[in-house]
């Protein structure tokens, strides 16, 4: 098959009215609304879509293939590229896919200070895709409030780690850094401030008319079909389905604390919506359980100076704010991974673009795209 | 057909009731590039090789943080302090010392790789430029400003 037959494959089922006015449009790469440098060609029945194909790829940057010539250590800030809305969870999976390969445990202090930094890093990732989302569908205020809230996060991370969005703040074993002077004060200001700021969006949006017409009933999936494509996070759970990884199949030291995990009925875009709301508010209340009893004593676990995994393969997902986020590391026992494979949530996500957006308007196609979550990076690797 | 309208509105009005109150809380943004920006002091910049109480280059050309670089991006030429050519406190000191900051990533760990704390991140960042030869830093850039009254070499 040629690239062009590839692309423009048609799709038997559908059939304009005597096949006469089907147009085939780009949308993308280059396009402020993809999120990045996704291409999607979409086929069009005058503006309903009847079929759509994604063209991915123009940011791969091979991170897979960099693994296997980085030492363990040193590929650890690499994967801060991949999901760069949510390098804190990028790492935490990674650090703990090694981590069980090695049977390390973090000790409980630096367990702690991963779940409140993964845990802000979440709400900052769903406030980057509030902000944005809204932009798209023609809310231009809340993309402000969103960033206001996001800078507090990233002054934070600025202030543990020295970085704001590629922070590398973990370390196999551990952290590098202990938390500085006031940084639970700080934490807690955030996290009291921030639920009168989610009230605040949902002031500006859920109640919305325009906000309802663009997002009720737009890019519904069902349950069956989350599942059969392998969705995972808010898509899935915004279709009734109450599966967290963090509840699912426990990591780090989650099952320390209590939340609950939001779902919606209908599966279309205002359920999503909904979903990642009240995700910020569990956040914010994981981030207060954790801060009220970080504990005490180190925050580097005893591993040896050159990490050299023993022979064997392991898988280690975590939920990431965009869904599951796994690493499968193959160890021969050098330095180096033999083969690292990411499940990254965005591109498996991003395969259900085109039973969600089929029968829509093209206008629907941002809204989708937006609902999805999905970060290129993470996409093309 | 009415209650729906008045929804609407209601829902408009509550909207920018918000917009309104958020009017006048105090600004937040700051005024970068007419005035510095805020860092904390983490912040992980442009390196700054630094130098000992008495003037002397803390490095001592070890090249542990070129074997740390994940982006290989240090470049270390090594040469013997003599009695009459002291660079730095030990045997050896960094004749030729690069950073290639079209490939460094900023990622610390030659900062926590150096055993004699010589090379440290500083709070710089303005490194845009238009050609990538400019790029690659020397150690005459790198290094930090001689202290006030050091003795003469
Ligand atoms: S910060 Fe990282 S990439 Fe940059 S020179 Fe140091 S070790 Fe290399
Ligand atoms: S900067 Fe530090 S780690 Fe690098 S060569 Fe000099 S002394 Fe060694």
């Amino acid at each position: 098959m040629t690239e062009a037959e590839t692309v423009y494959r048609p799709h038997p089922e559908d059939h304009t009215f005597l096949d006469s006015n089907e147009i085939v449009i780009n949308m993308g790469p280059q396009h402020p609304s993809t999120h990045g440098v996704l291409r999607v060609v979409l086929r069009l029945d005058g503006e309903k879509i009847i079929g759509s194909e994604c063209v991915i790829g123009y940011l791969h940057r091979g991170v897979e293939k960099i693994a296997e010539n980085r030492t363990y250590v040193q590929f650890n800030p690499y994967v801060d590229r991949m999901d760069y809305a949510a390098a804190v969870s990028n790492s935490l999976g990674y650090c703990e896919a090694i981590e069980k390969i090695m049977s390390v445990v973090a000790p409980p202090r630096a367990q702690y200070v991963r779940v409140i930094l993964t845990e802000l890093n979440r709400i900052a990732s769903h406030l980057l895709w509030l902000g944005t989302h809204a932009l798209d569908i023609g809310a231009l205020t809340p993309l402000f409030y969103c960033f206001r809230e996001r800078e507090e996060i990233l002054k934070i991370f600025e202030n543990y780690c020295g970085a704001r969005l590629t922070t590398h703040s973990f370390r196999i074993g551990g952290l590098q850094y202990e938390t500085y002077d006031g940084f639970e004060k700080q934490v807690n200001v955030f996290c009291d401030d921030f639920l009168h700021k989610v009230d605040e969006y949902e002031t500006l949006l859920t109640g919305n008319r325009i906000w309802l017409q663009r997002t009720k009933g737009i890019g519904v999936i069902s349950a069956e079909d989350c599942i059969q494509y392998g969705v995972t996070g808010p898509v899935l759970r915004g279709s009734g389905v109450k599966w967290d990884i963090r509840k699912a199949m426990p990591y780090c030291c989650y099952p320390d604390f209590e939340f609950d995990i939001p779902t919606g009925q209908n599966g279309d875009t205002f359920d999503r919506y909904i979903v990642r709301m009240e995700e910020m508010r569990q956040a914010v209340r994981i981030i207060k359980q954790a801060v009220a009893k970080i504990p005490d004593g180190p925050i580097m676990a005893k591993i040896p100076k050159v990490i050299k995994p023993p022979v064997g393969e392991i898988y280690h997902s975590i939920e990431a704010p965009k869904g599951e986020l796994g690493y499968l590391v193959v160890s021969d026992n050098s330095t180096q991974p033999y083969r690292v494979r990411v499940r990254p949530p965005s591109f498996v996500n991003l395969s259900a673009l085109d039973i969600m957006i089929r029968g829509h308007l093209v206008a629907d196609v941002v809204a989708v795209i937006g609902t999805i979550d999905i970060v290129l990076g993470e996409v093309d690797r | 057909m009415i209650s729906d309208t008045l929804n609407t509105a209601g829902a408009i009005a509550k909207g920018m009731a918000t917009t309104l109150k958020e009017l006048f809380q105090p600004t937040i943004t700051e005024d970068y590039p007419f005035e510095p920006p805020n860092f904390e002091g983490r912040f992980r910049g442009v390196h700054v090789l630094q130098r000992d109480a008495n003037g002397l280059e803390k490095c001592v050309a070890c090249f542990l943080c070129a074997a740390a670089c994940p982006s290989n991006c240090i470049y270390i030429e090594a040469t013997e302090n003599t009695g009459d050519n002291r660079v730095s406190a030990g045997d050896r000191y960094a004749k030729v010392y690069n950073i290639d900051y079209n490939r460094c990533i900023f990622c610390g760990y030659c900062v926590e790789a150096c055993p004699t704390d010589a090379i440290t991140h500083g709070h710089d960042f303005e490194i845009a430029s238009y050609e990538t030869g400019t790029l690659v830093y020397r150690k005459e850039q790198l290094l930090a400003k001689e202290p006030q009254g050091a003795p003469a070499k």
